[in-house]
């Protein structure tokens, strides 16, 4: 069972789960379409894969994965309020900008493999079962991660957040700073993103410099099957579903790809996703007359 | 309490959608005063309580609460002192998140706001109490998403929230217009009887001439960005409903009669 495709796409899930959750805070909550996401993405997996390279401690370069992230999208932030540049725009600047700095973590090549080399998995594989390390520790750092943004976006500063992201105006009304919460909320995001990349690349055993592109796409499709599926009336339903879409998005992928469809193919099949998803509710609405359908962002 | 001094505002100077939206105006309001605001159409009222409240920065003048000078803080930082009700019901609150999560917002109006916990038990009996001066049972809703509350209960809702934290200036951009008139009588009575609870000084624009004489000890109108007329209580006494119409038709009459003796020129 442990080695068929639908376990390894469980496995998928989680990690990429994670990066899921950081995609939740800057597109849903915050409703920032942030780009930034396919650079820190690499940029995770560029950070672990060199630190390990230069054999030093995997969970260091995890960790300094998480940081980066968080600096990444703490720029996004700076160049969003402080310069006042576009959302898409600054994510896209961000994207590019981070690609010649990954290709400089990697040590200027495109590919850093890390065969037979210590990750975080091998560590945990020490103590639990080799086969289950990656699912164990997976199923740990997922959990752990959607249980502090449950608390957090309950706090004041998470409650701000969740405003600024809501109403604006309401939100400056409220004594909000809300450029300090966009800038908050995209370093989180982004940690989140780049430390799932730290993971995924010790996972797939090498960081690859383009190993983030569409991963935005890939979140935000995880994030609506999430949602279509669980449902999103409460704060613990909608993380549980953010993390279940994650899971589900992987496990359909695993299975277009054993009814035959080629690997090069997977982007065009998840951006067709999308579409459908935010289709669907047009759609019903045009079938059901006299319904208004809130737009799907 | 409410110091404006010969404030002006002037959106897209030098295009060809430049307007002057606020020319020169003064304004003084004291501690516990109530001032109801009317007009006509692009007469500055709502630009008057957004340059106080901070939305933009003014071109000219000054603008005091209490002793301090706010005319370089932003938004943000002004919300420590003002408290806010917008004409759209959907601008006050955030849909997403339930009422108890909306007032926990509006506790830290003006306060640090940090890692602990937003809605406490405690906090929740007070809200329970606060609710209920609504008499719209939102009380038994605490949890409920605020985008499922019909557009009179998210303004008196949203009008809870301004006055929360009791702030130092209460305004009110037209709150009761986008309602129909029988929820908007109902914010009215809420409107006045919380003004009245806790003393609030306040500036509430209207359209509705009848809430406008009612409501408050003053009355000012505004035409072309100036204040043309400033009643005070006994002199809003001696005035009915059509006094004021008639009074409006000629405040402004005399600005159209101006500009045709400018045009003769």
């Amino acid at each position: 069972m442990t080695s068929s495709i639908w376990f390894g796409a469980l496995e998928q899930g989680l990690l990429y789960g994670i990066m899921v959750l950081g995609v939740y805070i800057t597109f849903r909550v915050l409703d920032f379409p942030d780009l930034t996401v396919d650079g820190s993405f690499t940029l995770g997996g560029a950070i672990a894969a060199r630190i390990i390279m230069e054999g030093l401690d995997p969970w260091l370069g995890t960790a300094l994965a998480l940081v980066f992230g968080l600096g990444a999208g703490l720029v996004t932030g700076i160049l969003h309020t402080r310069l006042r540049i576009a959302p898409l725009l600054a994510g896209i600047l961000m994207m590019i900008g981070l690609y010649s700095i990954n290709l400089r973590v990697m040590g200027g090549k495109a590919m850093l493999p890390l065969l037979r080399l210590d990750t975080i998995y091998t560590d945990v594989a020490r103590v639990v079962a080799s086969d289950w390390a990656v699912l164990g520790l997976g199923v740990l750092v997922a959990a752990a991660a959607a249980y502090l943004l449950y608390v957090f976006l309950q706090t004041e500063m998470g409650l701000a957040l969740r405003a600024t992201g809501d109403n604006e105006q309401m939100s400056r009304s409220m004594g909000v700073n809300t450029d300090s919460s966009k800038v908050m909320g995209l370093a989180l995001g982004n940690g989140l993103v780049a430390l799932s990349g730290a993971m995924v690349a010790q996972y797939q055993a090498y960081s690859d410099v383009g190993m983030g592109i569409g991963m935005i796409v890939v979140g935000l499709a995880s994030v609506i099957m999430g949602e279509v599926v669980f449902g999103n009336r409460t704060l613990a339903r909608t993380l549980v579903a953010v993390l279940a879409g994650s899971i589900i998005y992987r496990e359909v992928i695993a299975g277009v790809m054993r009814m035959g469809l080629p690997t090069s193919d997977l982007k065009l099949f998840t951006a067709l996703l999308v579409i459908a998803a935010m289709a669907s509710p047009m759609i019903t609405q045009k079938l059901k007359p006299g319904k208004t359908v809130e737009r799907v962002t | 309490m409410l110091q404006v001094k010969g404030i002006s505002k002037t959106f897209n100077p030098g295009g060809v959608n430049e307007r002057q939206a606020l020319d020169g105006v003064d304004l003084r309001l004291q501690m516990g005063e109530v001032v109801t605001v009317i007009g006509g159409n692009g007469a500055g009222k709502s630009t008057l309580l957004n340059a106080i409240a901070g939305v933009y920065k003014v071109d000219t003048g000054s603008i005091n609460i209490d002793a301090e000078e706010v005319n370089q803080l932003p938004e943000y930082k002004r919300a420590s002192y003002i408290g806010r009700v917008f004409q759209d019901p959907m601008m006050g609150t955030a849909a997403s998140m339930t009422i108890e999560e909306n007032l926990s917002i509006a506790t830290k109006r003006g306060l640090r706001r940090i890692l602990k916990r937003g809605v406490k038990r405690k906090d929740r009996e007070f809200f329970c109490d606060r609710l209920r001066l609504l008499g719209l049972g939102l009380e038994d809703r605490l949890t409920t998403r605020v985008g499922l509350l019909s557009g009179g209960q998210r303004q008196a809702l949203t009008l809870l929230m301004a006055t929360l934290n009791t702030p130092k200036l209460l305004l009110l951009d037209e709150h009761t217009a986008s309602l129909d008139p029988h929820t908007a009588e109902k914010v009215v009575e809420l409107t006045d009887m919380i003004i009245r609870k806790y003393q609030l000084t306040t500036l509430m624009v209207t359209h509705n001439m009848e809430d406008a004489l009612c409501i408050g000890t003053r009355t000012i109108m505004m035409n072309d960005g100036r204040i043309i007329l400033d009643l005070n209580d006994a002199q809003r006494k001696n005035t009915s409903i059509p006094d004021l119409m008639e009074m409006f038709k000629k405040a402004s009459g005399f600005a159209m009669a101006d500009d045709k003796m400018l045009l003769a020129n």
